[in-house]
């Protein structure tokens, strides 16, 4: 039926999506010594598809979205100091504990104008930070936390020097969190996000409950957050009071930004992006990479950020079905950025 | 028998602006009932109080018997008060496909599924072709709602709100800035309504009211002026003096 087939052709796996994740995977057993970049990449790039789900799909702004993954990080670092060194479980109650923490604040982020919302991410973060700072006995607050051992994945792989462990377990994760993600914006849920983000008023008109949505994925993102989170404080074996810094929260936005946001696979590019682009500017010029990274900015998000992520969606995509896939509020979300 | 729209003494206030005025309003099962007044009356404000998008100042708002005054949009339309808009509110970058999915999702309750792609529910997909069907929209579904005709998306606009299977159906003058040629195809879909459905359609445009209405009620600075079968209120001298713009000013 053609209606049913138009349905089907939205969630259908593209060939380029696969070779992509084949591509990524091939990187691991091919780089090796690359193995501890590509692990924050893979990191970095759940972080910003966790921010692409609450900004890219429900346009919920935030400047704060490091609450989240300090939170994780700092829950899997002393769950893994104090009670246990197995790296799943510590994963699971990372999440855990972002999630309890998103409900507690979603109340608070969700109502409002966007205005209202980026201060309210920004100020619960900044909250967190300092507390963090100054709970001393129990975070090491400056110094960071010492003492976090993982034990081997499974009890055979160790998270060695090498980061070819590590580099393989996040990427993982990535992928398995990845597919969840793809599920939920294809599912009728992740249509009424699409539908509160572009008009929530009409939304509402359509029996949408647009409050109940907004909380649902503002508490998956978070938990997406804090798995990213806990997957740097597994790997580093290391929190420190960056992992809830403004700066990464910023970071995340911009990686965003690069990637498109509400497509899915934006803030993997964007991540890619701009790890490799921090490695290579840094190489060259170690004082003055943001300089760089600013300029490369200013010119991708003026000059046809909107062009280029439209040619990469379109080959991700491959050839364009009947019905086009719903970037079309790209305008809107740039402006909201 | 219970009425299935009822207003009881409802005002709303901005300021010290009285928009609507101690309005009650009864709409019987299956009504079609019109709701005439000059620009500036407060047909859109009522609207907005009916659909629960402006709380009222005071009064209430009875569906089906049950007081639904403080209940939020959507629980409105879950329990069947639909509505349109006046000026354009839909999806432009979506598909009616898409759009008419939504409110099949919510109306069977599966819109809160996170899981199972859209459209593999059957039943829903049956459902959104024979919603296009009815509102002439299936050549339409696969396109940009953007793009489409103007009157092709006024029908879209009926046929989301229908799609929740309402029993009260409040029509904001669907037809407006219609051009010419699209009218007579949306005036039908309208007239065929099924009969179980009560309409009020708030309508500027006099041939559409005379056409459709069986119940006319005339708003005139918030208030109920007249009320009547079609026929009496074109006699009524005191509607055509409001009309003719005696002391009546727009704003």
């Amino acid at each position: 039926m053609r209606v049913a087939a138009a349905f089907a052709a939205r969630h259908r796996w593209r060939r380029a999506e696969i070779a992509f994740w084949v591509f990524a995977f091939v990187a691991w057993a091919v780089l090796s010594r690359q193995a501890p970049i590509g692990n924050e990449i893979a990191i970095l790039a759940l972080f910003a598809l966790s921010l692409d789900l609450i900004l890219g799909y429900a346009g919920i702004v935030s400047l704060g979205h490091a609450a989240f993954f300090g939170a994780g990080a700092y829950a899997a670092g002393l769950f893994a100091k104090h009670l246990s060194g197995d790296p799943l479980l510590g994963l699971a109650v990372a999440a855990g504990v972002a999630t309890v923490l998103d409900f507690a604040t979603s109340f608070l982020v969700l109502r409002g104008s966007d205005l209202t919302r980026l201060m309210v991410t920004l100020g619960v973060a900044l909250v967190l930070g300092e507390i963090a700072n100054k709970a001393t006995t129990i975070t090491g607050g400056a110094d960071g936390l010492q003492g976090v051992v993982i034990a081997p994945l499974f009890g055979l792989f160790a998270f060695d020097l090498t980061g070819r462990t590590a580099f393989a377990y996040s990427l993982v994760v990535l992928l398995v969190l990845f597919v969840v993600a793809r599920r939920i914006v294809n599912s009728p849920f992740g249509a009424s996000l699409r539908a509160i983000r572009d008009n929530p008023l009409r939304a509402a008109a359509v029996g949408i409950p647009v409050r109940r949505r907004l909380v649902a994925i503002y508490t998956i993102a978070a938990t997406y957050a804090g798995v990213a989170g806990a997957l740097l404080a597994q790997t580093t074996q290391f929190v420190s009071l960056d992992a809830l810094a403004f700066d990464r929260s910023a970071d995340v936005l911009l990686m965003l930004v690069i990637g498109g946001p509400g497509w899915l696979y934006g803030g993997i590019a964007g991540a890619l992006v701009f790890k490799i682009a921090q490695d290579v500017f840094s190489g060259l010029t170690p004082q003055y990479w943001h300089f760089w990274l600013g300029l490369v900015l200013v010119v991708l998000v003026l000059t046809g950020r909107e062009r280029l992520h439209e040619r990469i969606a379109r080959l991700v995509r491959g050839r364009r079905g009947a019905v086009p896939v719903p970037p079309g509020g790209d305008a809107v979300r740039a402006d909201r950025v | 028998m219970t009425a299935a729209l009822e207003t009881v003494a409802l005002c709303k206030t901005f300021g010290g602006v009285t928009a609507t005025d101690r309005v009650s309003l009864v709409l019987a099962p299956g009504a079609r009932h019109a709701l005439i007044g000059p620009n500036g009356a407060g047909k859109t404000t009522l609207v907005n109080l009916l659909s629960g998008v402006l709380p009222p100042t005071a009064g209430r708002v009875l569906l089906d018997g049950e007081d639904v005054t403080d209940l939020p949009v959507e629980r409105r339309v879950r329990r069947g008060l639909g509505r349109t808009f006046q000026i354009n509110q839909l999806f432009g970058a979506m598909t009616p496909l898409e759009t008419l999915g939504l409110a099949v999702a919510e109306r069977a309750g599966i819109g809160g599924d996170l899981w199972h792609p859209a459209g593999r529910d059957e039943e829903a997909v049956a459902e959104i072709v024979d919603l296009a069907a009815r509102f002439r929209l299936t050549e339409a579904l696969e396109a940009r709602t953007s793009t489409l005709p103007y009157g092709r998306q006024r029908l879209l606009e009926i046929a989301v709100a229908f799609a929740g299977r309402p029993r009260v159906l409040l029509l904001d003058e669907p037809a407006a800035g219609v051009p010419e040629h699209e009218r007579d195809e949306l005036l039908d879909a309208v007239a065929t309504l099924p009969r179980d459905v009560a309409v009020l359609l708030i309508e500027h445009d006099m041939d559409v009211v005379f056409r459709f209405a069986e119940r006319i009620s005339v708003l005139v600075n918030g208030a109920i002026y007249a009320e009547g079968a079609p026929d009496e209120i074109a006699r009524d001298p005191r509607v055509r003096a409001a009309y003719l713009g005696d002391g009546e000013s727009d704003g």
